[in-house]
């Protein structure tokens, strides 16, 4: 024992491991009401890790090229001792990072955990958001099958709605006229190591961020100013052992059943996970019936299409391109646009309870619609709720200025 | 120009009913992945009836015969005419220029096809799906895949039914009688097989049972190892419940 704190004193002289490990650990202070919604910051970074280690065997493996894109995936799963079950765990990971992070947001928005002071929080939230959806794109293209395919068209060419540069700028993303090995091999370096670097530093920058202010929780009160004669705040608690091996393990196992259920018994997830159609190997010339992207674009992919109309001198596919673009843009000023004197929808007024009710119900409806044909009444139905997406942010510096709030308690309830 | 608006729209009525191929309504197949006779008679099968047109590139005759409880010599002695070695790969089907000459469509792999389709229920209907037309170059149709290039390879074991077969969907009841006045599959053979229709259906079965294990081989393994990753998770779910409840008895 002397020994070890020899070292640990030899160590701390030069490296502060000991400080860092209370500054996050053991003298980490969360609020002692951390219900259900708070565990999913810490599944997110299990995810992260397991998207990472299973990332770099398939790396092993895989060759990143038109024709090998499939047939090395299937040599993964079926000669590689265990690759049925790492590509299981990366594909099936995918998805489940984005239930994760969908969840983890919502809380967000539930209890205005980006107000003052945590707005960087949140910033760098959406930053990670944005590139987890470059991430998961880019991941989907490059196994080349039809739907790798046809969605990286789609997509790409989404760019080329631009006016003036628009045209040159897809054939500078893809790197040819269409997508092909080029555009491949980019996205797999991209996919593989670029992506991923940022996606570590920005969840660096985010829990930094995070344990500078001290989390916020379900009754957002700011708990730092009760304090006991030692400076703890009374109603905080040691975020390690207690959250880390108290709740958040239960948490953890109950997600991880979850998950390896899916892994072990439906590691396609009914179609969600991975469309049945890119089992087939792509095929620039035979366009499939129906062209969907993954469950977790269905939101924004449904933003895109509902904008059928041109709007002034905007022809509809720019139109749509904007509204996509801005109803990403929008979730970065959301700190901005609360004027609430409260954080929590627990003491927020009526409107603010039915506008984030409202806009729950919308964004999972454009989840579904995105993923389905766009026929006429989905197309109605998907601007319908175009349109409550983004009142509930046009609205809001309103409804939360005017609204009456219930006064906010000064201990946290239960 | 009447007859060519009048080709238009066969064309786009044509290319509507092919896109909405997917919502025919399909007879299940009520496969069995663990039953390894059913597999065994599926890969013969295979074998002699598919093989000579479609290969399946990502399969290996030594992972059937592990997978499938097969020895070395079963497998060279009914699996393998052909030079391939117990190690090799099947896939050396018919080549893909001739067949494209032959069948105007190249037979493809089908080691993936239920993967691509989602069920086994699609390739199980397509095989019971033949019928006569004599406008087809092979003299057949087919219900869930229209002009289909292939032909009916099945034909002296089915025999040829004279009209689209009936889909399991399809059976009618008659109210008053309460007798089905529709029997799903074939109702008239025009030349009859040597089979009958349940042994039919079994052989179908077999078969499609056979190409939906060669799609994700690795499929009974995993819910072999997932029941045992299940149940290691739940106790440590107690466990984890009780040290959860045992902290934070004092946290309140
Ligand atoms: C004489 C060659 C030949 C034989 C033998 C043959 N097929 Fe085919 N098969 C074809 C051709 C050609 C096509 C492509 C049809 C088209 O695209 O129009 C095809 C298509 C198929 C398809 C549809 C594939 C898709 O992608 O939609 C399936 C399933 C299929 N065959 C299964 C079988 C099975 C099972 C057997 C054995 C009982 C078999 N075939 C025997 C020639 C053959
Ligand atoms: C890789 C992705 C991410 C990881 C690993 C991650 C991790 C974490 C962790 C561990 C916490 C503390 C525990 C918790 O409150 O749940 C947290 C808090 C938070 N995160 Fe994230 N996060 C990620 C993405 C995001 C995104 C996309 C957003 C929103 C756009 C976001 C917004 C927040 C906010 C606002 C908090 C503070 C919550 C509060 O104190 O009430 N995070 N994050």
């Amino acid at each position: 024992m002397s020994d070890k704190n020899s070292i640990m004193q030899w160590v701390d002289a030069r490296l502060p491991i000991t400080s860092a490990y209370e500054k996050h650990m053991s003298k980490y202070y969360a609020p002692k009401n951390f219900n259900f919604w708070y565990v999913f910051g810490i599944l997110a970074m299990v995810v992260l890790v397991n998207q990472i280690l299973t990332g770099v065997w398939l790396t092993m493996f895989f060759e990143a090229t038109p024709g090998g894109g499939p047939e090395s995936l299937e040599y993964i799963r079926r000669e590689v001792p265990l690759g049925w079950l790492i590509q299981a765990l990366h594909a099936v990971g995918a998805s489940m990072f984005f239930i994760v992070i969908y969840m983890h947001m919502f809380r967000g928005v539930m209890y205005g955990s980006y107000q003052k002071p945590r707005e960087l929080i949140w910033v760098f939230g959406m930053a990670i958001y944005l590139v987890l959806m470059a991430e998961g794109f880019m991941g989907y293209v490059i196994p080349w099958g039809q739907m790798s395919f046809w969605g990286a068209k789609v997509i790409v060419s989404l760019v080329g709605a631009l006016p003036l540069i628009g045209d040159d700028l897809v054939i500078w993303v893809q790197g040819d006229y269409i997508p092909s090995g080029a555009t491949q091999s980019r996205f797999f370096s991209l996919h593989v190591i670029a992506l991923p670097l940022v996606l570590c530093l920005l969840v660096f920058l985010h829990i930094l961020a995070l344990h500078e202010v001290g989390s916020n929780n379900p009754d957002g009160i700011d708990i730092k100013k009760r304090l006991d004669s030692k400076g703890v705040p009374v109603d905080g608690i040691p975020f390690h052992p207690y959250y880390t091996l108290g709740k958040d393990m239960v948490g953890l196992i109950i997600f991880l059943i979850i998950f390896l259920g899916f892994v072990f018994f439906m590691p396609e997830g009914g179609g969600y996970f991975l469309e049945h159609a890119n089992f087939e190997p792509a095929n620039p010339l035979k366009t499939p019936e129906h062209i969907a992207p993954t469950w977790y674009f269905g939101t924004f992919y449904s933003i895109l299409r509902a904008i059928t109309f041109d709007i002034g001198p905007i022809p509809s596919k720019l139109g749509g391109v904007i509204a996509m673009g801005g109803a990403i843009a929008i979730l970065f000023v959301l700190p901005w646009l609360d004027r609430s004197p409260v954080r929590s929808w627990r003491y927020k007024g009526w409107m603010s309870k039915v506008a984030i009710v409202l806009f729950a119900i919308a964004f999972v409806t454009l989840m579904k619609l995105g993923t389905m044909p766009a026929t006429k009444g989905a197309t109605i139905l998907a601007q319908v709720c175009t349109a409550i997406y983004f009142l509930f942010f046009l609205a809001m510096p309103f409804y939360t200025k005017f609204e009456k709030c219930k006064p906010v308690p000064e201990r946290l309830t239960k | 120009m009447n007859k060519l608006i009048l080709t238009l729209l066969v064309f786009v009525s044509s290319s509507y009913s092919v896109a909405s191929g997917g919502a025919v309504s399909l007879d299940h197949a009520d496969i069995d992945l663990s039953d390894k006779e059913s597999l065994q008679r599926g890969a013969k099968n295979y074998i002699n009836y598919c093989y000579g047109c479609h290969s399946l590139d990502y399969v290996r005759y030594n992972r059937i015969a592990s997978d499938l409880d097969l020895t070395e010599s079963q497998v060279v002695d009914y699996l393998i005419f052909d030079e391939s070695k117990y190690t090799s790969l099947m896939e050396n089907a018919i080549v893909d220029a001739d067949a494209k000459k032959w069948f105007g469509a190249t037979p493809p792999d089908l080691t993936m096809i239920n993967r691509i389709k989602g069920s086994p229920d699609w390739v199980y209907t397509y095989l019971k799906g033949f019928y006569k037309d004599e406008a087809r170059p092979w003299g057949v149709n087919n219900t869930v895949f229209p002009d289909v290039g292939m032909p009916h390879v099945l034909f002296e074991l089915q025999g040829l039914c004279a009209h689209a077969p009936v889909s399991e969907d399809h059976v009618v009841y008659d109210s008053l009688s309460e007798n089905q006045t529709h029997e799903s599959g074939c109702e008239e053979f025009e030349i009859a097989g040597s089979m009958n229709a349940e042994e039919f259906d079994e052989f179908v079965l077999d078969l499609t049972n056979f190409i939906a294990y060669v799609g994700e081989p690795w499929k009974l393994k995993s819910h072999k190892i997932g029941k045992w990753v299940m149940f290691y998770l739940l106790v440590l779910l107690v466990f984890s419940i009780a040290y959860y409840r045992e902290l934070w008895k004092d946290v309140h």
